[in-house]
């Protein structure tokens, strides 16, 4: 269905791999109220707390956390759906991180957004016309030719069928809806697709159909992609650098080969050794990868662990990891570009250990016994 | 839970006070001189002038509103009447009644109707209403669902007349409606208060029945509650410790105010029952200019909401060990 | 699984053979556009201490079938066809009460959400020690023992405060532990765990799912593992069951299904799936198009309508006949079994390296 896609030529070329949105401190404090006898702020949620990033034009950078992690209200932030509290976001050069709605309003076109759910992100009461010229017709956008038949082109580009235009929503599987969603992020040509977790909602058949265009979109229109979700497997696919955050901070970053098969912070070894596998050769499932199983869950962003946020769960972590913060930096060995924050990283590897690194005090035990 | 109710009470001691600004505002924006009625048919504007300078209206409005904040909570000795102690809203314009005296003593009437008719609409619009959502779908549920429907479409001024009709001047099978003392004999009183009590209770109960039927249908649908099944618990298990519990969120939440707003006065059940309650004193409050009595009725209907809140909330806590916990 | 000897009714041995037994069981809903055919001729078996894992995406029927197992689907607007064996004993036609005596009994459920799956009114030593108290007739004193005993077995530090502490007052992978307890609570034959990792993290998950294979070792428990993540299943089951539209498409040993599939459904899966190790040069090479509706189900094959390889069966067979699924190692579909090994080997394997 996307073997035919019609591709309008690129208006404003620029650079591949120059900055285009840079991000820095950023950070967001949800308050949290309570209190006695008067309600009063008593706390926060520190759901980011000050990461860095830079997103290069055309290109696809992957952000991967578990839930609580900050990495849907970085989205959030970066579209300026939230205020952030602190830090800078700036998009080809220009601060927009306090912006009003008229500076941001030339941004805004160039920076869209695609959401999780596609059922509840699209106006069920408005034709997939409506929805996807929506965009154009707030920013006042004439195209060449009249709206409609961009719309039409749209709906072509993204493998729906154009005479479609004056459906609604509720026609359309979860998987066309999301194109829908797709299309309406693609309007105003943006430079920019901020996507949380676009295909998460969809079954695995669909996720793939949804995964390609999105590809191609990238690829053929060279929009670079802030691609956030937590399955590891669709982000490498999708993504060419991976930053991952736990707790409101990045804890490492790197090209997809650093991240993925030279990953030097435990929290990245524990969550690669935690995505289940279809292992296609006949040695036993999983032979050859690392297995860590962490204790608990991921503690409360209210009141993050001090130091390094993941000692709590780290069986690295000695008295340093809770005075020190670790800073994200490239640590020896780690190529350009391939920072950690770590004060004892691992090695860079994900082979299968001579021992498991069993913390969850349970599965210790059961498998103690047998 | 202390702090909570705590602060829920001085919550509730703020929005009095607005209120009795905004009732204090709104009544002297009235274009009407409560004075013109005290004065009479020999009203010249110097016995007009005096009226006023009595009553205290010559002063400016944030200076009657001080003395109005202060004989409340201080009591006053000020009144040509006599005293007044505290909570004193002063003296009728109208009747030259003590306020509060009045009040309390039109309260056991609305006290009896309201909580005699709470106590019957609650227990038989929950029995119904659970007993459709146990056997929903069957003839039963239908019939249930139907009849309520029918009644809760009624209204009491209808439905009021009717019983009165054909219940007590055709039949005379009930005493016509009155209230009398309870404690000097409480077989009058029940008498008394039997039709109102029927058909205020008629009316709500419907409503109760139709609540509790979704709400109860609602959380049967309930994961957790399909969790308790398939743990081997058995029906009647699950319906009455797992899903009837969050059924009585929603039915609480109404029934308090429900209940807050029939105790501030239920004025077409008092009227249409030639009941003297908070009700009708609040109407004739307002006909005859009779500020302080105004005051003292809207503040003592705002007080019965608020009370019934708290309650609600604090039955919340007791149900909910998310909210007790929180 | 593999096994398909007993008759229908004759009880099984204590521990050789099927416990479960479901036979050609169909389900049907009636609903205000229609009946919906939500599962349509289905068999499988289920044997002690293994696990047999049911993959398929949403409408697949695979939660449906194991709701019906236990009974818990809503009599009023629904249709129960075949025949359903546990440890010999007919559950289709089996009495409300009899059902309560296997339900959290014989056979327990694990359910994919936790928060909304413990009741939030009841304390989770409370709602673990109700089944024991139900089905051992164990005292209230004796049940929350166990239920003590059951929450450090699930590895809950300090089980004895924990167990009178609300669901609400645990994090997401406590709570699933809670329910794994509370499963396990009068040690099962069968446990069904409908999706019961899907809500949450990752290395969460990967506690659980350890949980589950290390806790099954010691209770001998037959589970069936319900999910639509292949690397899921790969991780937990010992026999593998492919749904799709309603019925089983494919069937065999985890080995057999995943290193060498025969259904091209199963094919689509295995290719849409991106994995840690996956070529990056390829895009993925999805299934076209969407599930279909059960109210008006294809005719024939019910996958045809999204199948690229119907050519090599020829005619219109695909479209006119339904191919049926043998028991053991199968899948249901037309290709021949040349036809299914050779384009397995060139066509979808290459894919996958």
């Amino acid at each position: 269905m996307t073997e035919d896609m019609v591709l309008p030529a690129q208006h404003n070329p620029v650079t591949v791999g120059e900055p285009l949105l840079e991000v820095s401190g950023l950070t967001k404090y949800f308050p949290v109220k309570g209190g006695f006898p008067i309600r009063r702020t008593i706390g926060h949620v520190q759901a980011v707390d000050g990461i860095d990033l830079t997103v290069r034009v055309g290109e696809s950078f992957g952000l991967v956390g578990e839930s609580g992690c900050g990495k849907s209200t970085t989205g959030r932030l970066i579209t300026r759906l939230l205020e952030p509290t602190n830090g800078s976001i700036s998009y080809r050069g220009q601060d927009i991180s306090h912006a009003s709605r008229r500076e941001l309003a030339p941004v805004r076109s160039e920076i869209q957004m695609i959401f999780q759910d596609p059922y509840s992100s699209l106006n069920p009461r408005q034709t997939v016309g409506k929805i996807i010229s929506g965009p154009m017709e707030i920013n006042g956008i004439e195209p060449d030719g009249g709206r409609e038949k961009r719309v039409r082109e749209l709906l072509e580009i993204v493998g729906l069928n154009p005479e479609h235009y004056n459906r609604f929503p509720h026609e359309f599987s979860g998987g066309q809806r999301q194109r829908i969603g797709v299309a309406r992020a693609l309007a105003l040509e943006p430079k920019l697709i901020v996507a949380d977790e676009p295909v998460s909602a969809l079954d695995v058949s669909i996720q793939a159909q949804v995964v390609n265009l999105l590809q191609e979109v990238q690829r053929e229109l060279g929009i670079a992609f802030l691609f956030i979700a937590h399955d590891l497997a669709v982000v490498r696919h999708f993504s060419q650098r991976v930053a991952v955050m736990y707790l409101g901070k990045i804890i490492e970053v790197g090209d997809r080969e650093a991240i993925y098969t030279r990953p030097r912070h435990p929290y990245t070894h524990a969550l690669l050794s935690a995505v289940p596998e279809v292992s296609l050769t006949d040695d036993g499932d999983s032979a050859g990868r690392e297995r860590i199983r962490l204790a608990g869950d991921v503690p409360s962003p209210i009141s993050p662990p001090s130091g390094c946020r993941f000692r709590t769960r780290c069986w690295k972590a000695q008295d340093k990891c809770a005075t020190e913060e670790p800073p994200l930096v490239q640590i020896s060995g780690n190529h350009a570009g391939h920072l950690t924050a770590c004060h004892f990283p691992e090695d860079p590897t994900t082979e299968a250990r001579d021992e498991d690194i069993v913390l969850d005090p349970a599965l210790a035990a059961l498998e103690e016994e047998g | 839970m202390l702090r909570f109710l705590v602060r829920r009470i001085l919550g509730a001691v703020v929005i009095l006070f607005l209120l009795s600004i905004v009732t204090f505002l709104l009544f002297f924006g009235m274009p009407r001189d409560p004075a013109l009625l005290m004065c009479g048919k020999t009203c010249n504007p110097t016995s007009l002038a005096n009226i006023h300078h009595v009553l205290g209206l010559d002063k400016s409005i944030p200076e009657q509103y001080w003395i109005f904040l202060h004989n409340l909570i201080l009591g006053s000795n000020q009144f040509a009447q006599g005293p007044c102690p505290a909570p004193c809203f002063g003296y009728s314009y109208h009747t030259n009644d003590p306020v509060w005296a009045t009040m309390m003593d039109r309260l056991p009437t609305t006290v009896s109707l309201t909580l005699g008719a709470a106590v019957v609409f609650l227990i038989v619009g929950l029995g119904t209403g659970m007993v459709a959502a146990w056997k929903r779908g069957t003839l039963l549920d239908k019939t249930v669902t139907a009849g309520s429907m029918v009644i809760s479409s009624m209204q009491i001024y209808f439905l009021g007349p009717l019983a009165l009709a054909v219940l007590v001047y055709q039949s005379h099978l009930f005493d016509k409606p009155a209230y009398n003392n309870f404690t000097a004999n409480p077989v009058t009183w029940f008498s008394g208060l039997i039709i109102p009590w029927v058909v205020l209770s008629t009316i709500f109960a419907s409503q109760y029945t139709r609540m509790a039927r979704s709400s109860m249908i609602e959380q049967l649908q309930e994961e957790h509650v399909r969790t308790a099944r398939a743990k081997g618990m058995s029906r009647r298990y699950v319906f009455f410790r797992y899903a009837w519990r969050g059924s009585l969120i929603p039915i609480i939440t109404i029934f308090g105010i429900d209940l807050g707003t029939l105790l501030g006065g239920a004025i077409i059940t008092e009227y249409t029952f030639g009941l003297p309650g908070l009700g009708r004193l609040a109407v004739e409050s307002v006909q005859f200019s009779d500020l302080p009595l105004l005051l003292g009725v809207m503040l003592f209907s705002a007080s019965m909401i608020l009370l019934c809140n708290l309650i609600v909330d604090a039955a919340y806590a007791f149900i909910d060990p998310r909210v007790r916990l929180a | 699984m593999t096994t398909l000897t007993k008759d229908a009714g004759t009880p099984a041995p204590a521990d050789a053979g099927a416990f479960l037994s479901v036979r050609d069981l169909h389900v049907s809903f009636k609903t205000e556009d229609g009946v919906v055919r939500a599962v349509d001729g289905l068999s499988f078996d289920v044997e002690r201490g293994k696990t047999l894992g049911i993959v398929g995406e949403s409408g697949s029927g695979k939660s449906v079938t194991n709701l019906t197992i236990l009974g818990l689907h809503n009599p009023q607007f629904t249709t129960v066809e075949g025949e359903i064996l546990l440890d010999g004993q007919e559950l289709i036609t089996a009495r409300e009460s009899e059902l309560e005596k296997v339900r959290g009994n014989k056979a327990a459920m694990i359910f994919q959400d936790p928060l909304t799956a413990l009741s939030p009114y009841y304390t989770v030593g409370r709602q673990i020690a109700e089944p024991f108290m139900k089905h051992r007739g164990a005292s209230k004193r004796a049940a929350w023992d166990r239920a003590v005993e059951m929450l450090a077995k699930v590895g809950i530090p300090n089980p004895k405060e924990r167990a009178k502490d609300y669901p609400h007052q645990f994090s997401g992978g406590m709570r699933q532990r809670a329910m794994i307890a509370m499963a396990l609570v009068c040690d099962p034959d069968l446990l069904i765990a409908d999706e019961p990792t899907t809500a949450l993290d990752v290395t969460v998950q990967a506690q659980i799912l350890d949980l589950l294979k290390d806790l099954q070792q010691e209770f001998g428990s037959g589970i069936i593992f319900i999910t639509h993540d292949l690397g899921v299943i790969a991780d937990m089951a010992d026999d593998i069951m492919v749904m799709y539209a309603g019925s089983a498409v494919e069937r065999g040993t985890t080995n057999e299904v995943l290193r060498a599939p025969q259904h091209p459904y199963t094919w689509g899966l295995l290719n849409s799936m991106p994995r840690l190790d996956s070529d990056l040069g390829m895009p993925l090479n999805p299934i076209p198009g969407a599930p279909p509706s059960l109210l008006t189900p294809p005719s024939g094959c019910r996958f045809h309508p999204r199948c690229t390889f119907q050519d090599r069966v020829g005619g219109t067979r695909c479209v006119t006949e339904r191919p049926l699924l043998a028991p053991d190692r199968a899948s249901a579909c037309h290709l021949t079994a040349d036809q299914k090994r050779t384009i397995f080997l060139e066509e979808i394997k290459p894919r996958l390296a």
